[in-house]
């Protein structure tokens, strides 16, 4: 039996009269990698920012590792080991690559040589070391999403959460990714993936939760999910109904 | 490596300006140096603030004062050694800083700079209606003969050039332990991004207080040696946005964020405003700020690094020439 580490229950964020996220469930369980797949502005940033305690939900609960995390700030949610990336990146510019992942070392390291031992384990394993002393701010945009993620690492958390940290890469650049994600997913961590990048997703996923309009509409298996009418309609369907337009057109 | 090499720089530094008041054995040029040192400290405890976390503060003077007042206040009324006053003025300031900043720190970027401003403008205000602190007349210092304990010295100016050496050297190292622990990289990534600090576990609004706190001590240390150098006091001096201004410009003009700005600043912006007062006197009122505002203005239409940066850039393209050469 599988145990749930991250269970977002019944939860609504309304910006005024706007309802970004209406009534949302969902369970994430220990060394699962579920995405979270959605239409442009179907709620999944402000559902990651409502977890990860940028938000405070307007009603509903969010519970991490036994624990109510409901609108607690996200520096003690991070303490308690979830963690997560943002969809524009936010590198600490004027700091060496090193540097900013030095800052995540701290959460848990006892003193500074510890940090940086832990550091220079976290560079290596996203491929980073060459480019330690860069400056953050002029790393190309894959490497500022590969140093989120590195940053993230080393607060050791024990689930993270990865807003859309493919959109913008190359073929390349998104495989490179993707072996990342199934890395760390072998060496016991959990993953929470916001993407648009299907190709990416879909062969890495353990299970997919899928929302439109702030609801969720589905849930299930990769597998599920591209059969899933509903999502077809909502999600692919557009795309899907043009591209029948298209070639009925041509004909 | 290349920290040890940086730390020797500043050992250099030290040691330089240890030497000068005994070659020149000018007194309106060691009058130069105290004051340059005492900017150049006050410089450090803004950087943590400002250079380092990111917060600009305009109000630094109400620290300055605080310090000033609380030890001349204690040495005028009960006669207590101004070192005495000095520690507990940090620490007043650091208490009253904490208080003022709290709910200051909702406010982001220029809010919070002109909160500050307000807020030292009102502790001025307060100073000056303020019958038991003398109010808008200030208080002149009784003086007392030369004694380090009395902080007072008549006879040479070298006794406060070395009080005042030492605090800048404590203030400096007190920046460079902020910079180069763990404190430093939570209140520069502060700096760079809030939110990432966040989610980073950084408890930011704990950390922008600790910033503010250690700050405003270290301001206020100063503003109890100045008083105890001038002699004399009154809240337009200790409380003005003269001062608070002085601080930022220095500090900009050397270099933001850096321990060796407010150093490099101080060396230029002093002795400009103290010689310009000298050569053009009493006529010459105000001169000195206006160089300051152009050197400012200067400085961040094409280098907003300030000095430093000019530094840094030219190495860099000395570098880049050696690479395409080599």
């Amino acid at each position: 039996m599988p145990r749930p580490l991250l269970e977002v229950q019944n939860l609504t964020m309304k910006f005024g009269s706007l309802v970004a996220n209406d009534d949302v469930s969902f369970v994430v369980n220990e060394g699962e990698i579920v995405s979270l797949i959605g239409p442009n502005g179907a709620g999944k940033t402000t559902l990651f920012n409502c977890i990860s305690g940028f938000y405070k939900p307007f009603s509903g609960k969010v519970i991490f590792d036994g624990k109510d995390i409901t609108g607690k700030s996200t520096h003690q949610i991070t303490s308690m080991g979830l963690t997560r990336t943002f969809q524009i990146v936010k590198p600490l510019k004027d700091m060496t690559v090193k540097e900013n992942v030095l800052t995540g070392a701290f959460l848990h390291a006892n003193s500074k040589r510890e940090a940086e031992n832990l550091t220079d384990q976290v560079l290596r394993m996203t491929h980073l070391w060459d480019k330690k002393d860069m400056l953050a701010g002029s790393l190309t945009i894959a490497d500022k999403k590969r140093l989120e993620v590195a940053r993230m690492l080393a607060t050791k958390p024990k689930m993270i959460m990865l807003d859309e940290a493919m959109a913008g890469l190359n073929k390349t650049e998104i495989k490179e990714a993707m072996e990342l994600c199934v890395n760390l997913n072998k060496n016991g961590m959990t993953l929470l993936i916001v993407e648009h990048v299907m190709e990416a997703i879909m062969p890495i996923s353990n299970r997919v939760v899928v929302l439109n309009a702030g609801r969720k509409i589905a849930e299930g298996s990769p597998q599920q999910i591209i059969n899933n009418e509903e999502v077809i309609k909502a999600y692919l369907g557009e795309r899907y109904y043009a591209k029948s337009r298209q070639i009925n057109g041509g004909i | 490596m290349n920290e040890i090499m940086k730390n020797r720089m500043l050992y250099l530094i030290f040691a330089i300006i240890l030497i000068l008041p005994f070659v020149l054995q000018d007194v309106n040029f060691q009058h130069i140096t105290i004051m340059f040192l005492i900017f150049a400290g006050l410089g450090e405890g803004w950087n943590i603030i400002t250079g380092f976390t990111g917060q600009t503060s305009f109000g630094h003077a109400a620290f300055f004062g605080i310090g000033a007042y609380t030890s001349t206040i204690m040495f005028y009324k009960f006669g207590i050694s101004p070192w005495i006053g000095m520690i507990l003025g940090a620490l007043f300031a650091a208490g009253i800083s904490a208080v003022v900043s709290y709910p200051c720190f909702r406010l982001k970027g220029h809010y919070f700079a002109i909160a500050t401003l307000a807020v030292a403008e009102i502790i001025k205000q307060l100073f000056v209606s303020w019958d038991y602190v003398e109010g808008a007349t200030g208080i002149s210092i009784p003086v007392k003969p030369d004694s380090f304990w009395m902080m007072q010295f008549h006879k040479s100016k070298i006794p406060y050039f070395l009080i005042a050496y030492v605090l800048f050297i404590v203030a400096t190292l007190v920046a460079v332990a902020v910079e180069k622990n763990k404190m430093g990289y939570y209140l520069k990534a502060i700096r760079e991004s809030h939110e990432a600090a966040e989610a980073l576990g950084i408890n930011t609004t704990r950390y922008k207080l600790y910033a503010m706190m250690i700050s405003s001590a270290v301001t206020a240390v100063f503003g109890t040696l100045y008083a105890q150098y001038i002699l004399y006091i009154d809240p337009f001096m200790v409380f003005g946005l003269d001062i608070s201004m002085k601080i930022v410009l220095l500090t900009v003009l050397g270099g933001l964020g850096s321990v060796y700005g407010p150093i490099i600043g101080a060396a230029i912006l002093i002795p400009l405003s103290e010689y310009t007062r000298v050569f053009l006197g009493g006529t010459g009122k105000g001169i000195d700020l206006m160089i300051y505002g152009a050197l400012i203005v200067i400085v961040a239409c094409f280098e907003p690094r300030g000095v430093l940066g000019l530094f840094r850039r030219t190495k860099k393209r000395g570098a880049q020439y050696a690479k395409t050469t080599a």
